[in-house]
């Protein structure tokens, strides 16, 4: 079976992650309850023309997938595969409330045209001029991992050798204020919020863009190899020790073989027992990371996380701010993720040193 | 001997001319056009539109799947599980998990159609809170699965009006791989006032009944609708005796990569898509009996997918081709998915479905789709769907041999 190595990685967060090794400038928020994003010099890769008609996600696609490519050297591939839970919300807020104030009335369809969850894949291929495969997924935490899946079985089918997989959600103003109505987001007066035995529901929110290239051979540039991928829709609490074992398992591995569990701690305490039970059982002897306190929580935050643990493998170091128990290993060999959002959307992920 | 193709097991549709495969096949068979005036959204665009909409009111679609008072259904969740749950049950599937299972759905506007109706009412009734969390496309397949009560792989593919070919073409490469038993694939979309908005301020919607593939042709009426289809392995088939309704035997994907909503005069994606198709078929241009065109209707689409269709399989020996637009409207994302329905159903009767409200031929190439019912033996069938962000894709649909 042909395999899959991460050889380049973009990232556009709510840290410094574009001119930074490791989170070696990452800062800890716990005031806001919503973290904005740490913004590069967009005009360094768009056309300012073409900036304005842009929504934040697609800019922030569109330049995170140029680091992924500018580091894994490629200049085109043979898929573009996204995931976006919420999609391109910023346009679809705007043509949704014209067509509101206005009574369906002076509408241009610019905001329409931008609007569609695939936007982000569509402009990165119009860019690139790549006629390939195209595909977008939208379905809440797994929105990445069902890209990351797609893409691995492109390259096992032997239809790509390269590919550009990428997760990004986008916030407004809007939708975080009905997040917050909801009770998704923390409430204002709870801060400090803490992610790690947090005793408050709802979580920290915010967006990002995450890309990486997805090829079939080792070269200089190669972070790690992703060895699998499970989706789950719904487990409850007391499954996950189980499903963990048959994926661990399914891949001829054991509980021992685990060099850093990667857990996507939001500080929910209504789901974080699925975390907690990972930590404090299965992997209570195995170094444990998180990431959600820097990057926010968001339906592609999964994608931060396996940045995270790409750049584990590739550094052979795990920094002290995203370090859950403070044990550490010598070797990081094989790393396994673990996410899921209000219960749903579990995915398991593997990767390994090469 | 290997079999050709992925086996498909079940089939569920509600659209505006059935709200069952059977009711489907009736109005295809006998011109039962299902494009009306909107009852179900108020619209300031009510008298200068036609859609093909689903006589059924949320309170009705609520009733027949026995919602709770208290469901946050959206009405493509609602519409989405209709479908799926007759999708299953002509399968005749008892017990959703007995095999590694997956749900693949589609969708473009989501639980759009209860967030546009409630947008600023959040704030001031709390009862209308928990719409909230139903207005992203994953909350649909997660609600669907939830009354199949499926518990394994869900996701979904939103590619716009493409959306539902790759959600099919996603299922059959699951199960190729072997990565699953069985899968659900389909897609689903609601009529709503941001979509026709939308369309409206592209200038792509028809004031009138859409007639695909002809020079005067003035747009589209967009549509509401959903289907499903069960897709299994072959030991499945083999172990369980059962009755395959046709295979999906050929997919392709490709992108435009020409405009985020015209598509290129030569219809470069289009061309790449059914090339890929027919490669994964291993199947020649002529022998493929009907193709079940995207055909829109809009000026750009019509243009495009018959310069694509010409440089396939040339000008003079095009198939036998026609778009079931003008019955349905153009449901988004859930088009590839009814016009799957209706590619099995050409191949179980042996038959092609007319293409209604043809009048002229177009002036830049010479390609007459089928106006008439045709009965003839059928063995392949190609469909194509073509969404904004170029996307563009093929699916070949086969007979069980």
């Amino acid at each position: 079976m042909r395999k899959t190595y991460i050889n380049g990685l973009g990232s556009i967060s709510a840290q410094e992650t574009f001119d930074s090794v490791f989170l070696e400038k990452a800062e800890i928020n716990e005031i806001d309850n919503v973290l904005s994003l740490k913004t590069p010099i967009y005009k360094d890769f768009i056309s300012p023309v073409a900036i304005r008609r842009m929504a934040r996600g697609v800019k922030n696609g569109i330049v995170a997938s140029a680091m992924a490519m500018k580091e894994a050297n490629v200049s085109s591939v043979d898929a573009i595969i996204t995931g976006t839970g919420m999609g391109c919300i910023e346009d679809s807020d705007k043509f949704l409330k014209a067509i509101i104030d206005n009574k369906e009335a002076f509408l241009t369809p610019t905001s329409f045209i931008q609007s569609t969850h695939n936007t982000v894949g569509a402009q990165i291929a119009l860019g690139l001029q790549c006629k390939a495969y195209n595909f977008t997924y939208v379905n809440g935490a797994v929105s990445f991992e069902s890209a990351l899946l797609d893409a691995k079985m492109k390259i096992e089918e032997q239809e790509a050798n390269s590919i550009l997989i990428g997760g990004i959600d986008e916030i407004t103003d809007y939708t975080m204020s009905l997040f917050k109505l909801a009770g998704f987001i923390k409430k204002e007066n709870e801060s400090p919020y803490k992610i790690l035995n947090s005793n408050t529901k709802g979580v920290v929110f915010s967006e990002g863009a995450t890309f990486f290239v997805l090829e079939n051979e080792i070269k200089s540039t190669t972070y790690a190899e992703v060895l699998d991928i499970e989706i789950i829709n719904k487990l409850i609490v007391t499954e996950v020790e189980t499903k963990t074992m048959d994926f661990l398992k399914a891949n001829g591995l054991q509980v021992s073989d685990i060099d850093a569990v990667v857990l996507g701690y939001d500080g929910d305490v209504e789901f974080d027992d699925y975390y907690k039970i990972l930590s404090e059982k299965l992997f209570g002897k195995t170094p444990q990371v998180y990431y959600k306190h820097l990057s926010g929580e968001y339906n592609t935050a999964s994608a931060f996380g396996l940045w995270v643990g790409a750049k584990i493998i590739k550094t052979q170091e795990i920094p002290e701010i995203i370090s859950v128990n403070n044990l550490e290993k010598l070797d990081y060999k094989t790393i396994l993720l673990y996410n899921q959002y209000k219960g749903m959307d579990h995915s398991f992920t593997l990767i390994s040193k090469c | 001997m290997e079999m050709k193709g992925v086996a498909i097991t079940g089939m569920g549709i509600i659209s505006a001319i059935g709200n069952t495969v059977e009711e489907n096949y009736v109005s295809l068979v006998n011109n039962r056009i299902g494009i009306t005036s909107i009852e179900n959204i108020l619209t300031v665009h009510s008298d200068v539109i036609k859609v093909g909409e689903i006589k059924k009111t949320n309170q009705q679609l609520v009733n027949e799947l026995q919602l709770s008072i208290d469901n946050n259904f959206s009405r493509t969740a609602m519409l989405g599980t209709i479908a799926a749950k007759q999708a299953v049950q002509n399968a005749q599937i008892s017990s959703i998990n007995e095999y590694k299972t997956g749900l693949i759905s589609a969708t473009s506007v989501g639980g759009m159609d209860m967030t546009e109706v409630h947008y600023y009412d959040y704030f001031e009734d709390e009862n209308l809170i928990k719409y909230i969390s139903s207005h992203d496309g994953g909350d649909v397949a997660h609600k669907i699965a939830d009354e199949l009560g499926l518990k394994g792989m869900v996701t979904t593919i939103s590619t716009a009006c493409s959306s539902a070919a790759n959600s099919i073409m996603l299922g059959a490469r699951l199960i190729k791989a072997g990565k699953l038993d069985r899968v659900i694939v389909g897609g689903t979309d609601a009529l709503a006032k941001f979509t026709i908005n939308g369309f409206k301020t592209l200038m792509i919607l028809s004031d009138g009944y859409n007639s695909p593939f002809d020079n005067d042709r003035k747009g589209l009426n967009l549509g509401e609708a959903a289907a499903f289809l069960v897709l299994e392995s072959d030991e499945i088939v083999k172990k369980e005796n059962k009755k395959v309704l046709a295979r999906v035997s050929g997919y392709g994907n490709a992108n435009d990569a020409f405009h985020q909503t015209a598509s290129s005069e030569n219809g470069d994606g289009a061309f790449l898509a059914m090339e890929k198709a027919l490669q994964v078929a291993n199947l020649k241009p002529e022998q493929i009996d009907y193709i079940n065109v995207h055909g829109t209707a809009t000026p750009n689409n019509d243009l495009s997918e018959g310069r694509a269709i010409v440089r396939i399989f040339g000008e003079e020996k095009a198939p036998d081709f026609s778009s079931t637009k003008p019955l349905t409207g153009h449901t988004l994302a859930a088009a590839a998915a009814i016009e799957a329905v209706y590619s099995v159903l050409a191949i179980q009767n042996n038959v092609v479905f007319p293409n209604l409200n043809f009048k002229t031929p177009m002036h830049e190439f010479n390609l007459i789709p089928q106006t008439t019912l045709k009965y003839k033996n059928i063995e392949h069938v190609l469909s194509n769907s073509f969404g904004f962000g170029g996307n563009c894709s093929t699916l070949i649909f086969s007979k069980n041999e």
